[in-house]
């Protein structure tokens, strides 16, 4: 059955709309700006839900712009890109809300919403492109549509940052171009879809090692792996909620989600599972989990810690793509879901402990759990999730993961999994234990500013609702509405179909 | 190799000699004389291929061409000297500068 | 809309007839003639590209006189896509004029002499595009240059003098030298219509020399390296619509004309001359983005990506050449559209900031930056088109252009669209980023930095024009299909000598 071409288009355009209309907005205009935000966000949404309906009854809805010379803008929903549009959408309506309360007072704030309303633009147009074309489209407009928010501030430090931002991802872009146009060249449209674009090519070995590697290669810098993470800690110099939103979410997943199209949709996991392809990503992956570790290990500041943090577990979603078996697949693109519900509630109590009390620094954290109770158990939550405890829904990806190594016969997985999470507890345990069970120094107890009572509750409710989908998404795993469940009927309809029953 | 072809060697002699000219005279008004003389060399070749017409009569073609090259040459001309004049009245110099995008 | 071949005539005649009426010095003469030209224009242009669209390749006889006694005007798909652009472009320039304050600023009949010279390079272009003859060709493009030379001379100070001097040697020595080719052409082939050399031209040593001598001519109008130098300081003193026009689509007119010949009576010449033309549009584009990067005043620095994106058109030979036809020819076409609309909107944003704050050095722009964040937005989109970066019609025209290159093996040329970009990111990222610069003296949590003194302000017709161009280069990545579409029609389908003679 054949939906609405129209959907997908209103996905991406409801949010590109709300971005130019607030960019011609006065910066006092707060009302005004809020309403048209959040109801952007809102339709979004709703839109989302109404895609996810409309596939889930079995439409297809494509649409499709003929940009000429045998080249098309293609927008389609598959269950892969719901996965990760809904969850765009979803957690852009909830930054939104905290970003409102954070960004109270300060200046430029149409130019901030606006360009974080074309990120999500682009976000949206990544899950949702039909072909590689569109995919490189959306992915080099979501590195300009970043760059004013990294540099939103404009200090030295700020502008600096932009800079090492821009570096990286431009070098990824043009390497991503250039592996597109080759293979755009060779073999014509590369489509996404249920069959691989590769599948049954004659084309040399070398040929296709090289491209899988430039094109993984320009996927890499946006995925933040070793050695191209170096932009994503000094990016954290932005404002809260865009580390919260696009370095927790939604830039650094497009990177990941990149890798799946790249794995799964374009060459086919029978293609790719080779040791000169996925063998080699699947190492890089390791190598950046553990180094993300370590390094997280070493830093004082709160929100680096949870920078190197999101480096080390985005390379868990990489390493379920190269692995590659049934379960590593799923708990990928679990975790892709859940970790975007955990890092996106450490760094909204990050901003929020920042701006309420100033803290910056894990010592600082003493004795604010007594104070902050709610932030700090939303904090908590998602923190013992990072680890993988259970019933927090990190538990469950990690637990598919270590299934799928042993599935697919690379044991190893399993020992990079105990390594990390090991090193996971060592720099989590330390902020909670400070927060909850040591007093501060007499005289240097943070000291909270008076702000009004409406940007409290607006720094306060994202993180509830995040940790508490975090939560529930890991107690209801088994509900069909879980992230999870999602995640198997993606890999069963699509690509490993029923010959190899799930557990 | 008969009279016209003379011409053209000789026309194309023209325009050799004067692009030299214009590339390393420094004052102004040489350089305007440049152009006019490496016109006059294209005006020259114009007219020897005229003889390519049958018969006694000339190609009525390249002449018209002369004509409105002419008017051209001219209104460059033209131009080209108030330009000059404006820019010793502006700088007092009569040559360019050696770097393009000098400030004055 | 009627299809027929009078439109083309309209088209021409209108601007020309802007010209003459432009002599009145009336109060509102401008005004009034303006408002009637660029309806009338761009109406007539509508019907050009329709009927291209209906009926294909066609001529007009002018006053029905045919020839070879009379004026054809010869229309195919690339020249009604110039003459569009070319409406349109220079339509939004005309507005940005009729608003710009240095232009009401100068006396009654400096500025009627300034509006006829300026319908005057716009007829003669427009006239330029359709002519078929080689001797109108030569009368138009003196045309162009001679206006525009006195254009330059308009600009601030003896600059502006000096700049519009060297552009006259120049250019004039160009015209004489094609001048000089067509004369030997004429000697050779008896015939002035270049589709009737094409078939009538000899292989002696003549129509060799004629090719140099052409090309050279041709190449010092569009700004070939080594024959730029009369560009930067003509188009950074010019002022600000005029500094557009220019870089939009007078330097383009030399690489259109080369496309004519080489494509036409030159096809059978000489197939090394291909190679070294890409070789020298290759050195323009590296060696014009190293100087703009250098450049430390704003128009400069746009002035010398013009060189660098010249040299990008120049690579069409060479692809064309190894045998990459259909993909070279749309993308550096439409490279060359594309960057038409991006450099106008550049250089109206330039003069915007010229004139508010009498000074276009870097370094002051920093100080004001945020009263310009329209014109620095301006200039940030039609810098996507520089880059080719998403979402622009250089990106698609890039896409082109490096399929082309691959898909024939030629990686250097492939090598060579890439690195430009690269260098075009710097340039352009050097000045967008002026835009989030926040000042030191700048108290936190102000909504803006106090006006500094001496900024003057500018019309907000003036800052949408530039921004309504730049939206153009965007829009042009999306509505591509109809105009890659009229860029086939008429496409030469010869293809050169080397490197397989005999073809």
């Amino acid at each position: 059955m054949t939906g609405g071409a129209w959907l997908p288009v209103s996905v991406v355009l409801s949010s590109f709309l709300t971005g130019i209309f607030i960019f011609f907005l006065r910066e006092d205009q707060l009302v005004l700006r809020s309403f048209l935000n959040l109801s952007g966000t809102v339709l979004k949404l709703g839109l989302c839900i109404l895609l996810l309906w409309g596939v889930a009854q079995g439409f297809v809805f494509t649409f499709r712009l003929p940009l000429g010379a045998g080249l098309d803008l293609v927008l389609f929903a598959d269950p892969l890109a719901l996965q990760f549009v809904l969850l765009s959408a979803g957690l852009w309506l909830v930054t939104t809300v905290y970003a409102i309360a954070y960004m109270e007072g300060s200046p430029e704030r149409s130019r901030f919403f606006g360009y974080f309303s074309l990120c999500v633009t682009a976000t949206t147009g990544i899950a949702l492109a039909g072909n590689l074309l569109t995919f490189v489209i959306f992915y080099e407009f979501l590195t300009l549509a970043t760059y004013p928010l990294v540099v939103h501030t404009g200090t030295k430090e700020a502008l600096r940052a932009g800079r090492t931002y821009l570096i990286y991802t431009i070098g990824g872009g043009m390497l991503l171009f250039i592996g597109a146009v080759w293979l755009h060249g060779l073999i014509g449209t590369v489509s996404f879809g249920p069959v691989p674009a590769l599948a049954g090519t004659d084309l040399p070995r070398g040929v296709l090692i090289a491209i899988f590697w430039l094109m993984a290669g320009g996927l890499a810098v946006k995925a933040a792996m070793v050695p191209v993470h170096g932009w994503l800690p000094t990016a954290m110099v932005a404002p809260a909620p865009v580390s919260a939103l696009l370095h927790a979410v939604a830039v650094v997943k497009a990177g990941v989600f990149g890798l799946f199209r790249l794995v799964y949709d374009v060459y086919g996991i029978d293609l790719a599972r080779a040791p000169e392809m996925t063998g080699v990503l699947a190492v890089v992956a390791a190598v950046t989990i553990v180094y993300g570790s370590l390094r997280a290990l070493r830093e004082s500041d709160i929100k680096k810690r949870l920078a190197y943090s999101t480096v080390s577990q985005l390379s868990y979603i990489a390493l379920g793509i190269a692995v590659g078996g049934p379960l590593a697949t799923v708990g990928a693109l679990a975790h892709l879901v859940h970790q975007g519900l955990m890092k996106i509630t450490l760094f909204f109590c990050a901003g929020r402990l920042a701006e309420t009390h100033g803290i910056h620094k894990v010592h600082e954290l003493a004795g604010i759990g007594r104070r902050m109770p709610v932030t700090m158990t939303a904090f908590t939550i998602a923190a013992l999730g990072m680890m993988g405890l259970p019933p927090v829904a990190g538990f469950i990806s990690k637990w598919y993961l270590a299934m799928g190594g042993l599935q697919t016969g690379d044991d190893w997985v399993l020992l990079v999994l105990i390594a990390s999470s090991v090193l996971n507890a060592a720099y989590f345990l330390p902020p909670l234990y400070v927060a909850w069970f040591s007093r501060p120094a007499a005289g240097a107890e943070p000291q909270a500013r008076p702000m009004p009572g409406w940007v409290d509750w607006g720094l306060l409710v994202p993180p509830v609702i995040t940790a508490s989908l975090a939560l529930a998404a890991g107690a209801v795993a088994a509900l069909p509405i879980s992230p999870l469940a999602w995640a198997e009927v993606i890999v069963a309809l699509r690509y490993f179909p029923v010959t190899e029953p799930a557990p | 190799m008969d009279q016209a072809d003379v011409f053209i060697l000789a026309g194309m002699a023209l325009f050799a000699v004067s692009m030299y000219s214009l590339a390393v005279q420094r004052h102004l008004v040489r350089k305007v004389l440049a152009i006019n003389i490496m016109g006059g060399g294209c005006f020259l070749v114009l007219i020897a291929v005229a003889r390519r017409a049958p018969g006694d009569v000339a190609d009525p073609v390249p002449h018209a061409m002369v004509l409105t090259g002419i008017v051209v040459a001219v209104s460059v001309t033209a131009f080209a000297l108030i330009l000059a004049r404006r820019i010793r009245a502006g700088t007092g110099r009569t040559e360019l500068p050696e770097d393009a995008s000098e400030q004055t | 809309m009627v299809a027929s071949t009078a439109w083309v005539a309209i088209a021409v005649a209108v601007p020309l007839l802007a010209a003459l009426a432009s002599l009145w010095q009336g109060r509102w003469t401008a005004l009034i003639v303006a408002v009637l030209a660029i309806p009338g224009s761009l109406l007539a242009n509508v019907g050009v590209v329709w009927t291209v669209f209906e009926l294909g390749v066609h001529r007009h006889p002018v006053g029905g006189w045919g020839a070879p006694l009379g004026i054809d005007l010869h229309v195919d798909g690339l020249a009604a896509a110039f003459l569009a652009l070319l409406a349109l472009i220079a339509a939004v320039i005309t507005v940005h004029m009729l608003v710009d304050p240095d232009m009401r600023a100068l006396s009654p009949r400096r500025r009627s002499l300034f509006w006829s010279l300026w319908y005057l390079v716009w007829g003669a272009l427009a006239a330029m595009f359709v002519s078929g003859d080689a001797f109108n060709i030569y009368v138009t493009l003196e045309l162009a240059t001679l206006a525009g030379v006195i254009l330059v001379s308009f600009g601030h100070g003896t600059t502006a003098l000096f700049a519009s001097m060297r552009y006259l040697l120049l250019g004039t020595f160009g015209a004489l030298s094609y001048v000089l080719g067509v004369a030997l052409l004429y000697g050779d082939t008896g015939t002035l219509d270049l589709a009737l050399m094409a078939e009538r031209i000899g292989s002696g040593a003549a129509p060799v020399v004629a090719a140099g001598l052409v090309t050279v001519g041709l190449a010092v109008k569009a700004a070939l390296v080594p024959l730029h130098v009369w560009l930067p300081p003509a188009h950074a003193s010019a002022p600000a619509g005029v500094s557009a026009i220019l870089s939009a689509l007078v330097v383009k007119a030399g690489f259109y004309l080369m496309v004519r010949f080489w494509f036409g009576p030159f096809v059978q010449l000489d197939g090394a001359t291909w190679t070294v033309l890409g070789i020298l549009g290759a050195v323009g584009v590296v060696w014009g983005s190293l100087c703009a990067i250098r450049q430390e005043r704003l128009k400069l620095l746009i002035a010398y990506s013009t060189v660098a994106q010249v040299g990008y058109l120049f690579l069409l030979f060479p692809l064309v050449a190894g045998g990459a036809h259909a993909a070279a020819w749309s993308g550096a076409h439409y490279l060359a559209l594309s960057h038409a609309a991006a450099k106008a909107a550049a250089f109206l944003a330039a003069g915007n900031i010229l004139t508010s704050q009498g000074d276009d050095r870097l370094s002051m722009i920093a100080r004001a930056a945020r009263h310009h964040h329209l014109s620095l937005l301006a200039f940030g989109l039609a810098g996507a088109t520089l880059m080719g970066l998403p979402p622009s019609g250089g990106f698609l025209a890039k896409w082109l252009l490096v399929t082309a290159a691959v898909d024939t093996g030629q990686w250097w040329w492939a090598a060579v669209l890439i690195a430009g970009g690269i260098l075009a990111a710097i340039y352009v990222y050097r000045v967008v980023r002026l835009a989030y610069v926040t000042s030191p003296a700048e108290p936190p949590g102000s909504t803006g930095p106090p006006r500094p003194p001496g900024l003057l302000p500018v019309p907000m017709v003036a800052i949408l024009a530039a921004l309504a161009l730049a939206l153009l280069s965007v829009v042009l990545g999306f509505a591509s299909a109809m105009p890659l579409r009229l860029l086939e029609i008429g496409m030469p389908a010869v293809v050169p000598p080397e490197p397989e003679p005999g073809r």
